[in-house]
């Protein structure tokens, strides 16, 4: 409706594609190649000293991942080339980006979020002395008191081998998928959580207070047991967009819920927008127990994530909460699994997206209710909101029930930012980019309230950069 | 100097459709003008473009605020000159609390060097907090309104207040209301009623789009309009209001010339 200039502040706009040059600054002790083969694994676990058992599984899993065929659905994987990706480069080697590599648009990018300088130099992929490293020792020394390991999950293979082991790749088998097999082959870093039965964790566990010990890496892998009547809540990822000189972020989150635990899982990610996204997160829950998932996706060339819970056991519940926002030049296949494998089971999925500037978002769903599993209720909810006509928004719903004693419901709602809407806000004195802001961080507000409060602010903080110059 | 807003010779129509044909006129800081006139006369047409609404269109004529044409100004910028509608039918906006539009609104169109107002651009927490509890409670409206969702399922009578709320927070120069009174039961037209009045002042003009006298027991006006088929037709004072109470349109139809199109 406006005429206001369009791309004034496109500088700003995180979404605007990047050159990062950071790789060619990286002169690794150890000789990274691109490409992943079996001597690139062996290279790897032998650099690690990972025992044998983690040796096999890794070459075993990279058999798997040569005969899968490259996954044709969801989005589109064909400009993917697996062998022009280094596969593993040591954490040491990273850190020798200096911030003064740093691109400009990213600093101001930085400033205008107001992150921390601290956490800036992390952001940007600069490897400095970090403070949350003291954080994080601190945290650490608090939970040993009550029993829980919050680890790197290199460090917990070491120091704890049997429960390690015991979990690893059972939600989630080398042969799920083709990122999983990847991800199974080339692992690195990843938190590994565990709770002992009825230990409440008071506070978020963050994974970025663990990040700085073990890089944060292209494959991490993650594994959170919550034993019986334990509750604990996970956040990872941040606000700040994540150059990465990789483009390729695969990761797998497997979580155990044992009987009434309580696991929520929180993600925001804003991956630089050369990057595919391909993540597979998977969570058991067993009698009572309850799994959330609060999943927020931003930047990414292409994101293919679906949080999945799977109730094993009567009373469980899953939970998952899906933010996309696609724009320019981004497909966000985000969306949500659940498995009603007992009876009274209950799941509630919620998914909002807002694509815009020509963006795709879809939403992509699984309600599977196993034979005999009587009296499961699941809600899915899905609200698309399309800022402009070049711009477009899916959903792929499946739904497959054995069981007639069931009750699914299914509402999805596409809308646009309606005109009476901003003529409202704007005769109170708001621009129409404030406004159409406000009417974002409305739509999606629902889920930002499940954030942790410093999330929440910089959620909305984001929605607003994302938005600036993009009304004309 | 006051700020008046006139209106010359205004033609508006709504999807080709002419609906204002002709309007004049004029209202002056400080006084308080009441327009009346039948369903789909155009009120509404007249008040939506006064703010700038994008599907009216203006045909000819000038809309002159503060010795300005703001006929080309975006709604935002007719708002930061002071100018104020308080809407008929006010839109739902889900997610977006009142207090969080209103502090944004609030500091927008107070100007953002004012109140000290922080790096933010915004005006202080505290202090926005402190006037919008005091407003509220002028107003009688409940302290949880100030966390709702913009409208969203407000009754139609909590809706008009949070109008008048708006009205009082953001202290326009020259206020339209769009038909406040309708759909208020008869304690909260007293209420909106008094507490318009208490916000009428030598700086405040107001023009008052309403069907019923009840409203302008409580306000006043000095001067009263009657809009039929797109033109001010009649304009005077409170014996107007009178004259239609007991009379209906029909007598000014029948001097004018102008048949029903309802019919
Ligand atoms: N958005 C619109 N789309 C189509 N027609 C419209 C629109 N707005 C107004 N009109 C038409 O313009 C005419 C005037 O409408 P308007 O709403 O201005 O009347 P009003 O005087 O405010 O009536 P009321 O007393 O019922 O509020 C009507 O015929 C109406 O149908
Ligand atoms: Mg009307």
């Amino acid at each position: 409706m406006a005429t206001s200039e369009k791309n004034t502040i496109e500088e700003l706009d995180i979404s605007k594609e990047y050159q990062y040059g950071f790789h060619d600054d990286i002169t690794p002790k150890f000789k990274s190649r691109k490409g992943l083969d079996e001597s690139v694994i062996n290279e790897m676990c032998d650099i690690k000293g990972e025992p044998d058992w983690m040796r096999e599984y890794r070459l075993n899993a990279y058999q798997i991942f040569k005969q899968k065929p490259m996954t044709k659905w969801g989005g589109d994987l064909t400009q993917l080339d697996f062998d022009d990706i280094y596969y593993y480069v040591k954490a040491s080697d990273r850190s020798e980006r200096s911030w003064d590599d740093v691109p400009d648009d990213i600093k101001k990018t930085f400033d205008r979020l107001g992150i921390p300088e601290a956490e800036r130099k992390f952001l940007a992929g600069v490897g400095a002395q970090y403070d949350s490293e003291v954080v994080y020792h601190n945290i650490v020394e608090e939970l040993d008191k009550i029993g829980v390991v919050f680890l790197d999950t290199d460090t917990a293979i070491k120091e704890y081998p049997d429960l390690v082991k015991k979990y690893f790749g059972t939600i989630i088998p080398s042969a799920d998928n083709q990122f999983a097999a990847l991800n199974s082959a080339a692992w690195s870093g990843g938190s590994f959580v565990y709770v002992p039965p009825g230990v409440k964790v008071e506070y978020p566990l963050q994974a970025y207070f663990r990040i700085n010990s073990e890089n944060m890496g292209q494959f991490e892998r993650t594994l959170i047991i919550a034993d019986e009547g334990s509750q604990v809540h996970y956040v990872e990822g941040c606000t700040a967009p994540t150059y990465s000189s990789e483009s390729l972020h695969s990761a797998v989150v497997e979580i155990v819920c044992m009987k009434g635990s309580r696991v929520r899982y929180t993600t925001i990610q804003n991956w630089a927008n050369n990057v595919y996204n391909l993540v597979t997160k998977r969570a058991f829950a067993y009698e009572d127990a309850q799994m959330e998932w609060v999943d927020g996706n931003l930047g990414s060339k292409l994101t293919m994530k679906y949080p999945s819970v799977y109730m094993m056991e009567p009373g469980a519940r899953g939970d998952i909460l899906s933010i996309a926002f696609a724009s320019k030049g981004q497909h966000q296949d985000a969306g949500a699994k659940v498995y009603h494998c007992a009876p009274h089971t209950t799941s509630q999925i919620t998914s909002k997206s807002i694509s815009k500037d020509g963006g795709r978002s879809s939403y992509r769903g699984w309600v599977d209710v196993a034979k005999g599993a009587k009296g499961c209720k699941s809600h899915v909810v899905c609200d698309a909101l399309i800022l402009d006509k070049d711009s477009r928004s899916d959903t792929y719903p499946v739904i497959e029930i054995g069981e007639s004693d069931t009750n699914i419901e299914h509402e999805a709602r596409v809308s646009k930012i309606g005109e009476e809407q901003l003529f409202y806000l704007m005769s109170r004195g708001l621009s129409e980019e404030e406004a159409s802001t406000m009417i974002v961080n409305g739509f999606i507000e629902p889920l930002v309230k499940e954030l942790p409060m410093e999330y929440a602010v910089e959620m909305n903080r984001l929605i607003q950069l994302q938005m600036e110059g993009s009304v004309g | 100097m006051s700020k008046d807003l006139v209106i010359k010779d205004l033609h508006i129509s709504v999807q080709g459709e002419p609906i204002i044909k002709g309007l004049n006129l004029s209202v002056k800081q400080g006084e308080i003008h009441a327009l009346m006139g039948p369903n789909g006369s155009g009120k509404s047409t007249l008040a939506n473009s006064l703010m700038g609404h994008p599907l009216y269109e203006i045909d000819s004529g000038e809309v002159i605020f503060d010795g300005a044409d703001v006929l080309d100004l975006e709604p935002n910028e007719r708002a930061k000159l002071g100018l104020f509608l308080a809407f008929q039918y006010p839109t739902t906006i889900p997610g977006v609390s009142l207090a969080n539009f209103l502090r944004l609104a609030v500091s927008a169109v107070r100007g953002k060097s004012e109140n000290g107002s922080g790096n933010d651009g915004l005006i202080p927490m505290r202090e926005f907090r402190r006037e919008l509890r005091d407003k509220m409670k002028q107003l009688g409206v409940d302290d949880s309104f100030a966390r709702r969702y913009l409208n969203d399922g407000f009754s139609g009578g909590e809706k008009k207040r949070a109008e008048i709320l708006q009205l009082a927070m953001l202290e326009p120069k020259i206020a339209i209301l769009d038909e406040t009174d309708s759909g208020l039961d008869i304690d909260a037209v007293r209420i909106v009623g008094e507490s318009v009045s208490s916000l009428i002042g030598p700086d405040l003009g107001v023009l008052i789009i309403t069907h019923y006298p009840r409203l302008l027991d409580y306000i006043r006006p000095e001067f009263v309009h009657i809009l039929l088929d797109g033109r001010i037709v009649e304009s005077g004072g409170w014996e107007l209001t009178q004259m239609l109470e007991t009379e209906g349109y029909e007598p000014i139809r029948e001097k004018h010339g102008i048949t029903d199109k309802e019919e």
